[in-house]
């Protein structure tokens, strides 16, 4: 929990890593794509205040206790919900697998929520892999990659795919209730439907009762993804990479990055990732908490970010989704009365200006 | 000097995804002409896993342009510290185009995915040249009747009549201001909800400009800008 100036912010990280690029892990002959992905995050991560910076050597792999100290005793962190993430062909025992996110669950398991991935491309092996890890760690939710590349020789999936479907049917059935999309930063996909987020719009007309927390927005395809967001009212826009790549570096992009994403998706729709061990939570959690709308003309016809908002993106909105118990003293006291989406106006109008 | 005009051929390379000039993000990393008229240019990018299509694009386009300067007698355009480097600057030396280079791996030539960003780049633009005018307090139905030709002309509006030219769209003093992509008008009413998808596809690519240009910055040390 985080307290500032009388209010209390229970802290959901619903989106974390604990991963393994130490050269140990390093694929023999693939040395030079283990080592260019974990530069690339490394890069990311020089976007945090200075301050928080860590060594190159730190940054391969950090220990157990490093995470419990960073996410939870300093990070203010009440659950943190791990996404997992395998590169198997670049690092030999996963980059950051379910098994290694579990090892921490069995540890803490008061403090983790474990989330489990599948890839299509699997197939019914895939899928029995899905219903163990499912039972095992008592799955509520996925994370996919859908420009991912696969020993089959394909380069990318879309969540329409027929395959898909047939693992979101399975999801269904194993109470798996919440998709982690990544559709974000254009890192490495050779075909363009890769980075894509069309492939969203129908899946969740499709899967109304799952929910689709889309990873950094889609950014830098923001405006592809809000337009859609703003018709699905099961889709959520997951804010890691969001919040770390600019709430310090780039403040007046990260200000319209907030006012678009309050206009199209709206507060009740959005969650807070850290993407931890990128970057740190505190800095972030505390930067936010401090955070307002600017006063500058350009930002005047954005909504503001009131209190509860806050509370409802740090916390409340991804503990509705996870069915996390939030005590008390940090709930709100009544259900919102503002407009979930003031985008949603603006298209009837539209639309009606169109027939 | 022919160094010169190597460098202003290569600021006519873009970035199919940012829409800025190669020259302007600091992509260029070494440029120089010989005595023999060899044109040597060496390229950059922000990261090390930058999608290849971008940059075979980028390569592909730079070769292009420099070749075409008069005077250049050869041209040799390299991608440094990518991890794609090999297959794309081998495909552009031998003039193959993407779906060679990644025989195998591509399944789509980058007509379509040039075509996509240049929407985007005509939908932010759109905002570019409207956005002072709302300021000043234009309202749905002038902002309706603008045209190219009535709408202050500025560098935004020059760029904006390029990349509508680039897709075939009207760009004329006469055609409207805006638009949709496929070329469609937009009616009074649908204005706000119009200029309000311009402004947000303008902050997509303006942020990842931004974006690329801290981690070039952070890869190479440099004070960005050419």
């Amino acid at each position: 929990m985080y307290e500032k100036d009388g209010e209390k912010y229970f802290i959901v990280d619903a989106h974390l890593h604990f991963w393994d690029a130490s050269r140990e892990n390093w694929v023999e002959g693939q040395e030079q794509y283990a080592k260019g992905w974990i530069d690339c995050f490394y890069g990311y991560h020089q976007l945090a205040p200075p301050e928080t910076h860590w060594d190159y050597e730190h940054y391969l792999k950090v220990s157990a206790d490093d995470l419990m100290r960073d996410v939870f005793d300093e990070g203010h962190v009440d659950k943190a919900i791990f996404q997992s993430t395998y590169l198997k062909s670049w690092y030999k025992a996963g980059f950051n697998t379910v098994e290694q996110n579990g090892a921490l669950l069995e540890k803490h398991p008061d403090k983790f929520i474990v989330n489990g991935r599948f890839d299509p491309r699997d197939g019914d092996a895939g899928l029995r892999q899905l219903e163990e890890d499912a039972r095992r760690w008592n799955l509520q939710g996925v994370k996919v990659y859908t420009a991912e590349w696969h020993e089959n020789g394909s380069r990318g999936w879309k969540l329409t795919d027929p395959e898909a479907y047939r693992f979101l049917e399975k999801c269904r059935e194993l109470g798996i209730r919440n998709v982690h999309a990544h559709k974000g930063p254009t890192i490495w996909p050779l075909n363009k439907d890769a980075f894509s987020v069309e492939d969203v719009d129908q899946t969740a007309t499709d899967f109304p009762d799952l929910n689709f927390i889309i990873e950094h927005a889609g950014i830098p395809r923001i405006d592809d993804f809000a337009y859609m967001a703003v018709q699905e009212p099961n889709v959520y826009a997951g804010l890691s990479v969001v919040m770390g790549a600019h709430l310090h570096a780039r403040p007046k992009t990260f200000a319209r990055f907030m006012g678009e994403l309050l206009f199209w998706v709206g507060e009740d729709r959005l969650t807070f990732g850290s993407d931890y061990n990128i970057w740190t939570p505190k800095w972030q959690v505390e930067a936010f908490v401090d955070w307002q709308m600017p006063d500058d003309e350009a930002f005047t016809d954005y909504p503001r970010l009131t209190t509860a908002a806050k509370k409802k993106i740090l916390g409340l909105n991804a503990a509705r989704l996870y069915g996390i118990d939030v005590p008390e003293e940090c709930r709100l006291p009544e259900p919102p009365t503002i407009p979930e989406q003031p985008a949603e106006q603006l298209m009837d109008d539209a639309a009606g200006a169109q027939a | 000097m022919l160094r010169d005009a190597v460098w202003a051929a290569l600021g006519t390379v873009l970035d199919p995804e940012l829409d800025e000039p190669i020259t302007e993000l600091d992509f260029v990393a070494e440029c120089t002409v010989d005595d023999h008229a060899v044109a040597r240019v060496r390229l950059r990018l922000p990261t090390f896993f930058c999608a290849p299509n971008f940059s075979f694009l980028m390569v592909a386009d730079a070769y292009d342009a420099v070749s075409a300067v008069e005077g250049v007698t050869r041209a040799e355009v390299v991608l440094a510290d990518h991890h794609a480097a090999a297959e794309i600057n081998g495909g552009v030396a031998a003039h193959a185009g993407f779906v060679e280079t990644f025989a195998g791996e591509a399944d789509a030539d980058l007509a379509d995915l040039r075509r996509y960003f240049l929407e985007k780049a005509v939908i932010a633009g759109q905002d570019r040249v409207a956005r002072p005018l709302v300021d000043a307090g234009a309202g749905p139905d002038e902002l309706a009747e603008l045209t190219l030709g009535t709408a202050p002309s500025s560098p935004d509006l020059e760029r904006l009549r390029q990349r509508r030219a680039a897709l075939g769209l009207p760009a004329d003093d006469g055609a409207p201001l805006l638009i949709h992509p496929d070329g469609g008008g937009v009616a009074a009413a649908q204005v706000p909800l119009h200029l309000r998808r311009a402004r947000l596809t303008r902050l997509g690519i303006e942020a990842n400009g931004d974006m690329c240009r801290s981690l070039l910055q952070n890869r190479y040390g440099t004070a960005g800008g050419a």
